[in-house]
């Protein structure tokens, strides 16, 4: 069975991997991290949030100070989807975000059966009330 | 031998004699401080006989849903006064809720509009009336009686709240309890408006009440009040909206009385117990669809309004069968002289936000909805802080703490088939607004903010974009009040409102909703000035979703040496409606143009000087390069971002006349992307390698747990730390001492000291 994790990652829990939803490449054990399999860019911060007003200028310049804080781009090695980001302390060792038990994980979904599409939730429509 | 010595072998009292300790320490406690026992926990209080025998006397669903939805709308209509009469700013935008508490003090129904957090939180100082004064002879509990409560100590956000409290009775049985609760602003704090940043202990925070009687047979106490009146800056103001709390809670008092009537007090209190009761179970089972995960994030604070700093706030989300455990710890240790920390009970309040606001709004408003889920913290952290702690900021905390939760809940959301929203990404969640204070143009003492603070952009969703300048994360369902009438009332004016800010955008295949650009100059006093209270300037406050991006950072712009009502008046095409423009081209000759992170402590401004700030952006979801480019044409077009910007970041090609498409070059461009980013990434295992430090950058001002190692937490610098779960003080200098010495540390370089004497 394939249980959509997150928009781009599932787990298969046959082969128990974490998986590409995009490519179907197989990233890295479902029983561990999955950011194992996947490839790492150092992103200077202040080339996805430019300086609005002039950096020669002033100290602040609605960019994120490079020194302080980066963007870890986590993506997929087969497809370059960027599965996930993380804003992060220089030098902080990446975070284990997902550490899923797949035993309870493969119970619960056994008793679920496969859902083809994740459900993305109620959708909030407009009423435009009774009209005659 | 003296009893430390006792290994627990000795001879123990006997539990008469236990009895008679303890009544006797009862007797001789010498002050009745915030009571640990209730302050740290937040679940529901045990069926008590009187709700077990109402229920085995009236527990027909039919029944409880009618008086449910009876008490319900009489908590709105109790909200509704507030809003339209109360005086205070935070009342007339919805700063404010009422609500309907059991007889042992759990809330059971709340007002459906208004500010949450306070569901999570009076419950407190009720529980501390029910405990210490009403069997105390000196104070009791009568009907008629009303307390009046503020001190966040004894359960609250932030001392700018008052809440107003009435039991009601039923032929002399004690029911339930109604309360009020308004964000009323001032409080006597060292700063205008009731939050002040430079607060640097409680000594600094203003009027601190614990729960006390303030009305006796639904009358004000005329002696009382004159006294809270001489402790804060608005004396008019504090009567107006207590009279304004009292009377909602009348109001409510009338609606439950018709149903005492009808239906009668057991009908009433097996409402009140299984609407709690009902919704606890709602919770479990809900939780128990999740995955069983481990979800882990932290959210940075890069100040504590004082100074620039690295705060962690550490979060360790887990979910097994149907428990859902919020572990904190590792956050960082409480600042003993700054503002920023939080009592236990503003982070759970502003955590059970995250269900009733986010994931769970169909739920019933309670306190019951967020009383299963179990919090753990460090002691004396800035997330769990200490009594002696200065907490007038703890919206800072609080909020990150927000965001620390709604990011991790988001993981565990998307492959669960049950939803009662839409995954999103983080909403922004800082009140990036204006806080005032001063002599008004009618020669009043005023201290309060702007309601912009509503202004915060939300997060892009699974399937749709964020939507801009949404509503403040703590109040969903808020109103805004009118600009206009507030101009009517202060002196000074929006020049600039309700402008998106370019290209301070959250990409992503689906991007956060963005946030508004502010300009105030000030017009009609020359007492008069703002402060601001927003973190993140140098490090965004958010994460983004599933490869989404946060926010970028928000500083203050100040142009001093203006009177820009003169040169509207004179020039005014010198006169631009954007921070980039003014700031970029300093149009205005002879003025002087700065940035500042937006911890602004109160300062007194001139006719006509500008200051400027922006809204937060929400965080963004998913690869930026799904994004559709006609969504990124519209985003151009809308003003929200230049097309230079749009055009690196999105790789959409155009043309930049007519913002055509050229679909099969955009194409290309991402698959080239996506080509060069698998080429300039490492491996994982090669890439922490080189990355990962077993300790904070010495650059860096940091505070918190390092990587996966909760049991040490750092002080400001790799080499001071303390023990997780042992309180040490964590002492600031003050800034412009730091400064001081920098300044002198540089003339004794050059010699310049003149020989002074040390
Ligand atoms: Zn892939």
């Amino acid at each position: 069975m394939k249980i959509a994790m997150t928009e781009y990652l599932r787990i298969n829990t046959e082969n128990e991997k974490w998986e590409c939803r995009v490519c179907d490449h197989e990233i890295a054990s479902a029983r561990g991290n999955y950011k194992e399999g996947l490839l790492v860019y150092d992103r200077d911060p202040t080339e996805i949030h430019p300086p609005i007003i002039d950096p020669e200028k002033y100290r602040f310049t609605f960019s994120p100070d490079p020194e302080w804080v980066r963007i870890l781009e986590f993506c997929c090695p087969h497809c370059g989807t960027q599965v996930e980001t993380e804003y992060a302390v220089p030098g902080h060792p990446p975070l284990y975000d997902m550490e899923v038990d797949l035993d309870a994980l493969k119970a619960q979904w056994a008793a679920r059966g496969e859902a083809a599409i994740p459900y993305a939730g109620p959708a909030v429509v407009r009423e435009d009330g009774h009209g005659h | 031998m003296n009893d430390m010595s006792n290994s627990g072998r000795g001879k123990l009292p006997s539990a008469e004699d236990m009895a008679l300790i303890k009544k006797f320490l009862n007797d001789t406690t010498l002050f009745l401080g915030p009571d640990p026992e209730i302050m740290q926990n937040h679940d529901l209080m045990p069926r008590s006989a009187d709700e077990e025998a109402a229920i085995a006397n009236a527990s027909d669903a039919h029944t409880i849903a009618k008086i449910r939805d009876r008490i319900q709308s009489g908590c709105d209509e109790g909200y509704e006064m507030v809003e339209q009469m109360g005086a205070a700013p935070g009342a007339k935008w919805g700063d404010v809720i009422t609500g309907v508490y059991s007889a042992s003090g759990d809330l059971a129904i709340a007002s459906a509009g208004g500010v949450l957090i306070f569901s999570a939180l009076v419950h407190h100082p009720i529980k501390f009336i029910i405990k210490n004064w009403m069997n105390d002879p000196t104070v009791g509990v009568r009907e008629g009686d009303g307390f009046i409560h503020n001190d966040s100590r004894y359960g609250n956000v932030h001392n700018t709240d008052q809440s107003m409290i009435l039991p009601i009775f039923h032929k002399g049985r004690l029911v339930c309890w109604v309360a009020s609760t308004v964000h009323e602003g001032e409080n006597g704090a060292i700063e205008p408006g009731g939050m002040p940043s430079m607060a640097e202990s409680p000594s600094d925070e203003g009027l601190k009440m614990s729960p006390f009687k303030v009305v006796e047979n639904y009358q004000i106490k005329r002696d009382i009040l004159t006294f809270l009146q001489n402790s804060v800056r608005e004396p008019k103001l504090q009567y107006e909206d207590m009279k304004v709390k009292l009377f909602a809670c009348l109001r409510i008092k009338q609606r439950i009385e018709e149903t005492l009537n009808t239906d009668g007090p057991d009908a009433l209190v097996s409402t009140l117990r299984l609407t709690m009761e009902n919704v606890r179970a709602e919770v479990k089972r809900r939780i128990s669809e999740w995955p069983d995960m481990t979800v882990r994030t932290y959210i940075i604070q890069d100040s504590t309004l004082r100074e620039n700093c690295v705060v962690k706030i550490n979060c360790k989300l887990t979910k097994t069968g149907d428990r859902l455990i919020f572990d904190f710890r590792g956050s960082a240790p409480e600042f003993t002289n700054r503002a920023t920390n939080t009592i236990v009970a503003g982070l759970k309040g502003m955590l059970a936000q995250v269900f009733l606001c986010y994931v769970w709004p169909d739920l019933p408003r309670g306190q019951a909805a967020f009383a299963p889920i179990e919090v753990i913290t460090d002691p004396h952290s800035i997330v769990n802080c200490s009594y002696d702690a200065p907490n007038s900021q703890s919206l800072m905390s609080i909020f990150t703490g927000f965001t620390a939760g709604q990011h991790a809940v988001a993981k565990f959301l998307y492959s669960c088939p049950e939803k009662f929203t839409k995954v999103h990404a983080p909403t922004f969640n800082m009140i990036n607004t204006f806080i005032w204070g001063g002599v008004s143009q009618h020669g009043e003492t005023l201290g309060n903010l702007c309601a912009d603070l509503n202004g915060m952009g939300a997060g892009a969703t699974v399937d749709r974009d964020g939507e801009h300048a949404l509503a403040p994360i703590f109040a969903t369902m808020a109103d805004i009040g009118e600009q206009e009438l507030n101009e009517e009332e202060v002196p000074f004016l929006q020049l600039v409102s309700k402008k998106m800010t370019r290209d301070a955008v959250a990409p992503g295949k689906y991007r956060g909703g963005q946030g508004y650009t502010m300009m105030v100059a000030t017009k009609d006093s020359e007492q008069w000035g703002f402060m601001t209270t927003a973190q993140g300037a140098k490090i965004p406050p958010l994460q983004g979703l599933f490869g989404g991006y946060a926010c970028g950072t928000y500083p203050l712009s100040k142009v001093q040496g203006v009177d820009v009502y003169d040169v509207l008046m004179n020039t005014p095409e010198k006169f631009k409606h954007s921070i980039e423009e003014i700031m970029n081209e300093q149009p205005f000759e002879g003025a002087s143009y700065t940035t500042h992170h937006m911890g602004m402590g109160f300062e007194i401004s001139k006719r006509g000087e500008l200051f400027m700030i922006s809204q937060g952006a929400g965080a963004g979801y998913g690869d930026l390069l799904e994004r559709d480019p006609k969504g990124v044409i519209k985003d151009i077009e809308e003003g929200l971002m230049s097309p230079a910007v749009a055009a690196r970041l999105y790789k959409v090609v155009f043309d930049p006349e007519t913002l055509a498409i050229d679909e099969a070059a955009t194409e290309a461009a991402r698959a080239a992307e996506r080509k060069a980013r698998i080429a300039r990434s490492k491996p994982y295992s090669e890439f922490v390698k080189a990355w990962s430090k077993p300790t904070p950058p010495a650059h860096l001002p940091y505070f918190g747990a390092w990587g996966d190692d909760v049991s040490v937490l750092y002080m400001g610098s790799p080499q001071k730390t303390r023990e997780a779960a042992t309180p040490r003080p964590n002492y600031m200098t003050h800034p412009k001492d730091v400064r001081i010495a920098e300044l002198e540390a540089r003339l004794a370089a050059l010699g310049a000291m003149g020989g002074e004497k040390q």
